[in-house]
């Protein structure tokens, strides 16, 4: 039940990006075709997990014992920045057709702050999900992590559904381009507010 | 470029929210508020000029194979020396901010000015540019939080105007993207005059 609810809560209660406003940039740049933003929003949904998951481990292991949480940003960017390199030459040895796939969008998401801001929020926010308030384990981490990528990707999608049939559309020059993108995204975040309340 | 313009430059003509379009979370996340906005806008500044200076300080010396993670260091050991100065004198403007004070680390704006400005200019130049480029994403952010916090909650820098509630829409993250859209609009036509 609690992990229903992690997932419900991270992909349409709190959307990480119509919601919380993480990862905005490239949810701008790279939505203009549906399936760009596929596969963006799956490389997303990759790192940030595996992310999530050696920051939360590093994170209670080593900087928890030693008392250095105040290092706490410096260290998750680094492990960032190098999985998310890892993750590209071990894709492009093992697996061509997914590094064709994703392979672009890689070294793009080390700046995507969807990555550091989930693995900052999961080690220190406290959650409740229907029980009361406390820090998630490993395993809560992973899901949330893993949740909010999706929702990510949900919006990803949706939004450039969206904005293949606006490139149709004859807008107002001074409109065009980034600020209408603007506009149709605080629809759709309008669309989104009427999940709110339901965790 | 004269040190003038390198400092005027930021608030319209390179203007990062408007013009760049670079980013864009913190713009759109802090704003509920102008003093909110403010308070971001100078965060930033602040590892914007300390991080150009360190950049175009050790530029020379740093092979360019691993140049980014380098300048990623620089740039997050700024950042949390922020976030102990911050947790120290202001510590409600540090808990309202929240997580937006470390992805400082992450915005485009700052590593950005490392790469195209600060690594191949004087110590002196860069602090000018992360200070005029400061300056613009700070103007930006203000005027962006004084719009929404005037039509969200009907005051200006906690001044407020009306009696009861504003349309809380524009305080939520609707009325962020929609602020920000029309503001660019607006800019798009005031940039084109000129």
């Amino acid at each position: 039940m609690e992990y229903f609810l992690i997932i419900i809560s991270a992909i349409f209660v709190n959307n990480i990006v119509l919601a919380q406003f993480l990862g905005i940039c490239p949810f701008l740049g790279v939505s203009n075709k549906l399936s760009t933003a596929t596969g963006m929003a799956a490389a997303v949904c990759f790192v940030i997990t595996l992310a999530t998951i050696v920051t939360y481990l590093l994170n209670a292991y080593l900087l928890i014992p030693l008392n250095l949480t105040f290092l706490q940003t410096i260290l998750f960017i680094l492990v960032i920045a190098a999985l998310v390199q890892m993750v590209e030459i071990v894709l492009k040895k093992t697996s061509p057709a997914l590094y064709q796939a994703l392979g672009i969008y890689l070294p793009l998401i080390t700046t995507n702050c969807t990555v550091l801001g989930v693995a900052i929020t999961v080690v220190t926010k406290e959650f409740t999900f229907g029980m009361p308030s406390h820090m998630l384990n490993l395993g809560e981490a992973t899901v949330y992590a893993f949740a909010t990528a999706v929702g990510y990707g949900l919006a990803m999608v949706l939004f450039a559904g969206l904005r293949e049939h606006l490139s149709l559309n004859n807008v107002p020059k001074p409109f065009k381009g980034i600020p209408i993108a603007l506009v149709t995204v605080s629809i759709l975040a309008m669309a989104f507010m009427g999940f709110s309340g339901l965790v | 470029m004269t040190k003038f313009q390198l400092i005027t430059k930021g608030f319209i003509k390179d203007n990062p929210t408007f013009v760049l379009i670079l980013g864009m979370c913190p713009t759109l996340a802090t704003t509920t508020s102008a003093i909110n906005g403010l308070s971001m806008g100078l965060a930033t500044l602040f590892v914007l000029v300390l991080s150009n200076m360190a950049v175009s300080a050790v530029a020379p010396y740093v092979p360019d194979k691993v140049h980014i993670p380098a300048y990623i260091v620089i740039i997050a050991t700024f950042v949390t020396v922020l976030q102990f100065l911050m947790q120290a004198y202001t510590p409600a403007m540090y808990n309202t901010l929240g997580l937006f004070i470390p992805l400082i680390v992450v915005n485009c704006i700052v590593l950005g000015r490392a790469e195209a400005f600060a690594n191949k200019n004087t110590v002196i130049d860069s602090a000018l540019d992360g200070l005029g480029v400061g300056l613009g994403f700070t103007l930006s952010l203000t005027i962006l939080g004084m719009i929404r916090e005037m039509l969200g909650s009907g005051s200006i820098f906690g001044w407020k105007f009306i009696t009861g509630d504003g349309i809380l829409a524009f305080v939520m993250a609707p009325g962020a993207f929609l602020c920000l859209g029309y503001l660019m609009v607006l800019f798009n036509k005031i940039a084109k005059k000129n």
